[in-house]
């Protein structure tokens, strides 16, 4: 008979753990044998370039993809092994900020921040209206945004609202899927401050996954780099980077170094050959 | 250079190659229609049990009777009167040469309670609120709404397949008793009024002829149509590609299917509930 692998990690302190992740989408494998241990209370920022695994790898985290290969431990229980009731518990101790805040079409501001809350407690409808007046002031939103629809509200705006759901029940580990992508400079430093206020107030641990180098800068205790597959050897470890974001400037990788810097570098060399095969393939 | 090594890579489609892709192209076809079948099946289950283990909200089901139920009786009930007027003139010029115009009642109500009544309906369903779903549960699956979900602790099937499921399988008895009910009085408007037949014999024909267990059979099979219909479109939606097209196709490919599937359905039942009518009353069927 097989041995059961165990339910529970032996090291409960740590939040997430993923040992040996392996993430395939039909026949395109995006992650390859990630290993992490996120200690309580870090703040660990995810950078890396577009398509790298980067939210595949939040969304493992927390059950909402399943790896191919490979544990994923939270808070020491093997989320494979979960019951349904179980699963349940475990996601009402985490909060998800979605990268386009992904707030219900037909629900108003006030029941997408009340959702999580009527759904798993049994609290009367005036201390959920409290509850999310409060959220909303956490996030610096008035109330009269309570009855509006997420289409009536701007990018930022929407990012807050999700964030202010995410916490509604004060959860234990927050996720921030591309907190300040598509805002500008002056809402991002918002959102920035709110992920650090957030810390503050609440006993919390944070992932961020961004490519916003001064969002990685601002808010991180760890930062690790995640690199594209598709560019790597079969034997290369997929995060090139692991260090705290002091180190990160140091680095001697140039990938990593390119990624810091914003520089195309290779890319540029690619694109200028793809094109000059392009046109030698011309009659 | 580059062109000589790009010729060497592809060697030329001889007439073996071309039949072994074709076979390999039909096999990945047979088992991608395979493998669907039985995502729809698993999708089906999960739904079952979840109307067990845990009823939804009212504030989750009432918006969508409302939506599947209130808002599609209209369309309903206009299509159902335009078919019974349409059997009215078809049939009277058919009937006419026979000289068998008074039997006109049995054969368009017959039709109407047994067959059109059901389909009609399940077939405006799955037009309006099918791919209105599809569409709907597909925009949410495309902006991570069904993740956010997930997220929250709510599973995305109890949340939002059981009550449109729900909404569809009680609703759609209703929808056909109203199409049957159009129908039987539109057909009977343009016989009595619009071609002269003694109302008399028309209603008195009906009665000989239609039953009890037609009108059961037609609302049975209903059932059937309005799982189906829920449950297709909510699979569609739930496994939309992304993107505006991928939301498009799903809407389109809800109802093509459903369609398809209340028509073979159609024939399966219709087949079984002659079968038991004939268990129950050896007799048979005398319409002429």
């Amino acid at each position: 008979m097989p041995a059961q692998p165990p339910k529970t990690a032996a090291t409960p302190r740590l939040v997430v753990d993923l040992r040996g992740v392996n993430i395939a989408f039909g026949r395109q494998q995006v992650l390859r044998d990630i290993g992490l241990s996120i200690p309580r209370g870090q703040t660990l920022v995810i950078i890396g370039e577009s398509g790298c695994g980067k939210t595949v790898m939040l969304k493992t985290m927390i059950g909402l993809v399943t790896p191919s290969r490979g544990q994923v431990f939270f808070d020491g229980m093997d989320l494979a092994t979960l019951t349904e009731k179980e699963a349940t518990l475990a996601r009402m101790r985490f909060g998800y900020l979605f990268q386009n805040a992904a707030l219900f079409d037909s629900m108003t501001v006030g029941q997408n921040v009340a959702f999580p809350v009527r759904e798993h407690t049994d609290t009367s409808d005036q201390q959920i209206q409290e509850l999310v007046l409060s959220r909303l002031a956490e996030v610096g939103l008035p109330e009269s945004i309570v009855g509006k629809k997420p289409a009536e509200l701007s990018g930022g705006m929407r990012k807050r609202v999700g964030l202010a759901r995410a916490l509604a029940l004060n959860p234990e580990l927050m996720l921030y899927d591309e907190p300040t992508t598509g805002l500008d400079p002056i809402m991002s430093d918002v959102i920035n401050e709110l992920i650090l206020r957030t810390r503050s107030q609440h006993p919390v641990t944070s992932i961020v996954v961004t490519h916003d180098m001064r969002t990685a800068r601002k808010v991180a205790d760890r930062v690790i780099m995640v690199y594209p597959l598709s560019r790597l050897a079969p034997d290369e470890p997929q995060i090139i980077f692991d260090g705290p974001p002091e180190a990160i400037e140091r680095s001697g990788d140039p990938r990593v170094t390119q990624f810091v810097n914003g520089e195309a570098g290779e890319r540029l060399m690619e694109m200028r050959k793809m094109a000059d095969l392009r046109l030698t393939n011309q009659p | 250079m580059a062109s000589q090594s790009k010729s060497l890579t592809r060697p030329p489609v001889g007439p073996v190659r071309a039949t072994t892709d074709w076979i390999s192209d039909l096999g990945e076809l047979v088992i991608n229609w395979v493998v669907s079948v039985g995502d729809v099946a698993e999708f089906f289950f999960r739904t079952l049990a979840w109307l067990v283990m845990r009823m939804p909200r009212r504030d989750t089901l009432l918006p969508n009777f409302y939506q599947i139920g209130v808002l599609s009786l209209p369309v309903v009930a206009l299509t159902g009167t335009f078919i019974g007027m349409v059997l009215a003139v078809q049939s009277h010029s058919q009937f006419r040469q026979l000289n068998l115009e008074t039997r006109l009642g049995a054969v368009i109500n017959m039709s109407l309670v047994r067959e059109l009544g059901p389909v009609l309906a399940a077939t405006m369903l799955a037009g309006r609120v099918g791919s209105a779903m599809a569409a709907e549960l597909g925009t949410m699956r495309v902006t991570e709404q069904i993740d956010a979900l997930s997220s929250m602790g709510a599973n995305p099937i109890q949340y939002l397949v059981v009550p449109r499921f729900l909404a569809c399988l009680i609703l759609i008895p209703t929808l056909t008793i109203m199409a049957d009910f159009m129908g039987v009085v539109g057909g009977a408007f343009y016989a009595i009024y619009g071609l002269g037949i003694d109302s008399n014999h028309y209603w008195q024909n009906s009665q000989d002829y239609v039953g009890a267990f037609d009108l059961f059979s037609g609302v049975f099979k209903s059932l059937f149509f309005g799982a189906a219909i829920a449950l297709i479109s909510c699979y569609r939606g739930f496994h939309c590609t992304p993107g505006a097209e991928g939301v498009g196709r799903a809407a389109t490919s809800a109802f093509v299917v459903s369609f398809v599937v209340i028509l073979v359905l159609d024939f399966f039942l219709g087949i079984a509930l002659d079968n038991v009518y004939l268990l129950i009353w050896p007799e048979g069927l005398h319409l002429l």
